[in-house]
């Protein structure tokens, strides 16, 4: 159906493709993995005619074709489903659809016409859009089956998604890939680009691995393992669960008390002690991130009840300042827009939150930032936690998401903390970088450190935490221990129970 | 990550070529200072060729006219010290800007905070004529700053607690600002029967002095005074408060990223009051050049809008104090170039100056264009 064969491609000096070659056959869900950087978009996009090739050819339906532009791809029958959508807020889903091809003649724009061919298509592959709707109406899983939509309005045979499942709520993904299934079924050709090796277990054909701009192997995914393809990816041994001994629980450090925030929390009470992590599942948006935030002092006062004592200390009433230089660690939810200065230099990122006091600022004025001690500060970041490319003096926006997380732990280990809050520590981080913040995680607890840990993927919470609470409408809904519980427990809890469809 | 290996490698192989000797952290300033010039230094020549053209088409010989604009400009000692003398403003001006773009704020009320500041320098300068240079040259300094300041933090305070837009509200202060002044100026200080609106002299102790009253060789005929030194000693201040105190790091960490900030225990509430505070300073120490180092009164129109010429001078100058201290003598420059072009050209008159200054701009700002097409080829590998 489409192939590759021997692509180069050089950005600069560094060599993004390196001899690709990838055979996807006709009917099948085809994954190409690898870490960020691997070189995977490069090559699909070289394939969608939004890069060109320094060499080799394109191959679809067995003859060589030349595609220069991603229009040249579309009239092959290519089709291309970005990471982050393109898509007019405003408009409706059908004309977001027929932008740039729209139908009709030059003055009247047919848009009932495409309207019923959309709506055909959309239950040709149960994906239950209406055309008529507008976009900024639709969820992110909605805004994604537009997406798809598009793809298969102008006539796509082959579907190319660009990490499709990063931006979906676990629910969501398995909806998402019955979609693919579909599709499969309807005679379409599927590739899908991303670095979780379960996804690529759960839903495709055959799995193409990629590293350091190289392919490294072919499986079919039948005859595959988790542990092999993780090898593949990272070139060596990858413990895909943490190895930890039992928690010692210490004195309480942190003790939540009937914590209530309007229609977000609602009497959340909880205690960590020292030397353990509680770990919080469930599903976003049910309160998780307010909760930390609380916690880390970055909700108003007054929106806020109940009490939190931290070290035996109402905290409540303190800024985000005062609770850090009480020993409050935070590593937030969203990096880039939360977490760091982007333009600004790993050094600078690294004394954020500390940046007014020692040792950042030193000398009798008390103003003066001490650059030694600052580079001094982000050299133990860079070498503690492995950032690279290991330069203080590059703009945090260089590094890849899994560097980008690794400065900020880093940046908070260094506080250091007697309480970490931690939220999707690896969200969008590749496996190496996601054991080695494990690793850390669980070190940081045996050294005495409490550990509230927020994640989306159940995976983790249930690998790392030595307890484990489930959140659901602003509420804890139970408790249970990581190591006894199924899935299928925790998920119905993170379900609300039976009170799931009704919701909303 | 690739793409700064790219540019380390390739992009600049003079950044390269240095790295052993420098070390690593020189060569990622010395690539980013080659980086952040080369996109203004490509607008001005872009901006000059159009402008050639233009010339050409007009009638005039474009060379002729460019030699004629860079000869009287660079010419010792009038062409050279008018430059610096026209400059001096725009420094205030454009470090004001760029101290606002810092914090991600843009002051637009520069104008407004500099008749102000001029205004209440010369209330000063009359109120209190009688005291000795010591005491006044200092006094009248500190009301222009303070003064400036005032005028900007009003806006900075209405947005930090109400959320309502500095730009919206900037505008509006540069109305009152004016009114303000001139009603103030027409009931109080205007000498009687004098037909322009302008205020009584202020006091010869208030007087700074030109630095032709103390460089010898330098006519003190020329305008330029004791400001042009405040206006360079304020850029290397701005950069020591930017980059080297704890406030400018909350400053550009505000700008930068209002959440990171927040979460770094920033408030960001003052940070906007405190930035808009000393971006108004700047823009009042105008008043210096003009009050006290040029035209000793208050005069309604004084300032050929000075403070919009400063958001100019700042997108050239990158909003660093560096930049903005070049990009202010390169239109210090040109305003006087423009002054012989006018005169001694027979068809191109001194809007040229204002067609160039224009295309300077559009070019500097054509860059976020230019670096996206760049960006489509090298990122996202």
């Amino acid at each position: 159906m489409l192939e590759l064969r021997n692509i180069t491609k050089r950005f600069g000096n560094v060599l993004a493709n390196d001899r690709v070659n990838i055979v996807v056959r006709p009917g099948s869900i085809h994954a190409i993995v690898g870490e960020n950087g691997a070189g995977k978009s490069t090559a699909m996009r070289i394939a969608y005619g939004f890069y060109r090739a320094d060499s080799g050819e394109i191959l679809v339906d067995g003859k060589p074709q030349p595609i220069h532009t991603p229009h040249d791809a579309i009239a092959l029958g290519i089709g291309m489903v970005h990471q982050h959508f393109m898509l007019v807020d405003t408009m409706t889903v059908a004309e977001n659809i027929v932008l740039g091809a729209e139908p009709g003649t030059l003055i009247s724009l047919d848009i009932r016409g495409a309207g019923k061919r959309i709506r055909s298509l959309s239950e040709e592959f149960h994906l239950a859009i209406d055309p008529g709707a507008v976009i900024e109406n639709l969820s992110v899983g909605q805004q994604q089956r537009v997406e798809l939509l598009k793809a298969l309005y102008r006539q796509a045979r082959v579907l190319i998604l660009d990490e499709p499942t990063a931006v979906l709520t676990p629910q969501e993904v398995d909806e998402f890939f019955q979609i693919l299934r579909r599709m499969r079924e309807q005679g379409k050709t599927v590739i899908i680009i991303t670095h979780k090796l379960d996804e690529v277990l759960a839903i495709s054909d055959e799995v193409t691995v990629m590293r350091d701009g190289r392919v490294l192997g072919h499986r079919k995914t039948a005859e595959t393992t988790a542990a092999e393809l993780a090898r593949l990816m990272v070139g060596r041994e990858v413990l895909l669960r943490v190895q930890k001994k039992p928690a010692v629980p210490g004195r309480v450090i942190l003790s939540v008390r009937r914590l209530s925030m309007k229609g977000r929390l609602n009497g959340i009470s909880f205690v960590i002690r020292a030397g353990e992590i509680l770990g919080i599942a469930g599903v976003e948006g049910n309160g998780q991130t307010e909760l930390i935030e609380a916690l880390a002092g970055l909700v108003g006062e007054s929106e806020l009840s109940g009490s939190i004592d931290f070290d035996g200390r109402e905290i409540s009433r303190l800024s985000a300042r005062q609770r850090k230089e009480l020993g409050i660690a935070h590593v937030p939810e969203d990096r880039q827009r939360r977490g760091l200065l982007l333009d600004a230099s790993v050094a600078e990122n690294s004394i954020l939150g500390v940046h007014y006091r020692e040792p950042a600022v030193t000398g009798r004025s008390g103003i003066m930032l001490d650059d030694a001690s600052i580079r001094a500060r982000a050299q133990r970041v860079i070498e503690g936690f492995d950032v690279r490319p290991a330069n203080s003096e590059l703009p945090a926006r260089a590094l890849s998401g899994g560097n980008q997380q690794k400065l900020i732990i880093g940046r908070e280990f260094e506080l250091p903390p007697k309480l970490l809050l931690v939220s999707q520590p690896t969200r969008g981080v590749d496996i190496g970088a996601i054991e080695f913040i494990h690793r850390k995680l669980v070190a940081l607890r045996d050294s005495g450190c409490a550990v509230l840990l927020v994640s989306a993927e159940l995976e983790e919470v249930t690998a790392i935490a030595d307890r484990l609470m489930v959140i659901y409408a602003g509420r804890i809904v139970g408790e249970v221990d990581p190591t006894l519980a199924t899935n299928e427990e925790i998920g119905l809890m993170m379900a609300g129970g039976s009170r799931t469809s009704d919701e909303d | 990550m690739s793409r700064i290996q790219g540019y380390a490698k390739n992009a600049y192989p003079l950044a390269n070529f240095l790295a052993p000797l420098r070390g690593a952290r020189y060569t990622a300033q010395l690539m980013k200072l080659i980086r952040e010039l080369t996109f203004p230094l490509i607008a001005i020549l872009a901006a000059f060729l159009v402008g050639g053209i233009l010339v050409a088409l007009i009638g005039d010989d474009p060379i002729q006219t460019y030699a004629l604009l860079i000869g009287s400009a660079l010419s010792w000692p009038d062409g050279i010290g008018y430059t610096l003398f026209y400059a001096t403003p725009l420094i205030f001006t454009g470090l004001a800007v760029a101290m606002g773009f810092r914090c991600g704020l843009l002051n637009i009320g520069a104008e407004g905070q500099l008749t102000v500041a001029a205004f209440a320098t010369a209330w000063a300068g009359i109120s209190f004529a009688n005291s000795s240079a010591w005491m006044l040259i200092p006094l009248t300094c500190l009301v222009a700053i303070a003064s400036g300041a005032l005028w900007a933090t009003i806006p900075g305070v209405l947005k930090a607690r109400f959320g309502s837009h500095e730009v919206i509200n900037t505008i509006m202060m540069n109305f009152i600002a004016v009114g303000v002044a001139s009603a103030l100026t027409q009931t109080y200080f205007k000498q009687q029967g004098d037909p322009i609106l302008e205020t009584l002299p202020i006091g010869d102790g208030a007087h700074i002095p030109r630095i032709g009253q103390i460089i010898p060789g330098i006519p003190a005929r020329i305008p330029l005074n004791m400001a042009f030194v405040v206006a360079v000693l304020a850029c290397a201040l701005m950069y020591v408060f930017l980059w080297r105190t704890k406030w400018g790091y909350e400053i550009r960490a505000t700008g930068a990223n209002p959440n990171a900030a927040e979460y770094g225990g920033i408030s960001v509430k003052k940070q906007i009051v405190l930035a808009m505070a000393v971006s108004g300073g700047l823009a009042g120490m105008v008043a210096i050049n003009e009050v006290l180092g040029y035209r000793y009164r208050y005069y309604q129109g004084f300032s050929p809008q000075y403070g919009f010429t400063g958001i100019a001078v700042a997108l050239l100058g990158r909003n660093h104090p560096a930049g903005v201290l070049v990009a202010a003598l390169f239109f210090g420059a040109l305003t006087r170039g423009g002054l012989f072009v006018d005169i001694f050209t027979e068809k191109v008159s001194k809007d040229l100056v204002l067609i160039l200054q224009a295309l300077v701009i559009l070019f500097v700002a054509a860059e976020a264009v230019f670096r996206r097409r760049m960006g489509k080829t090298e990122s996202q590998v």
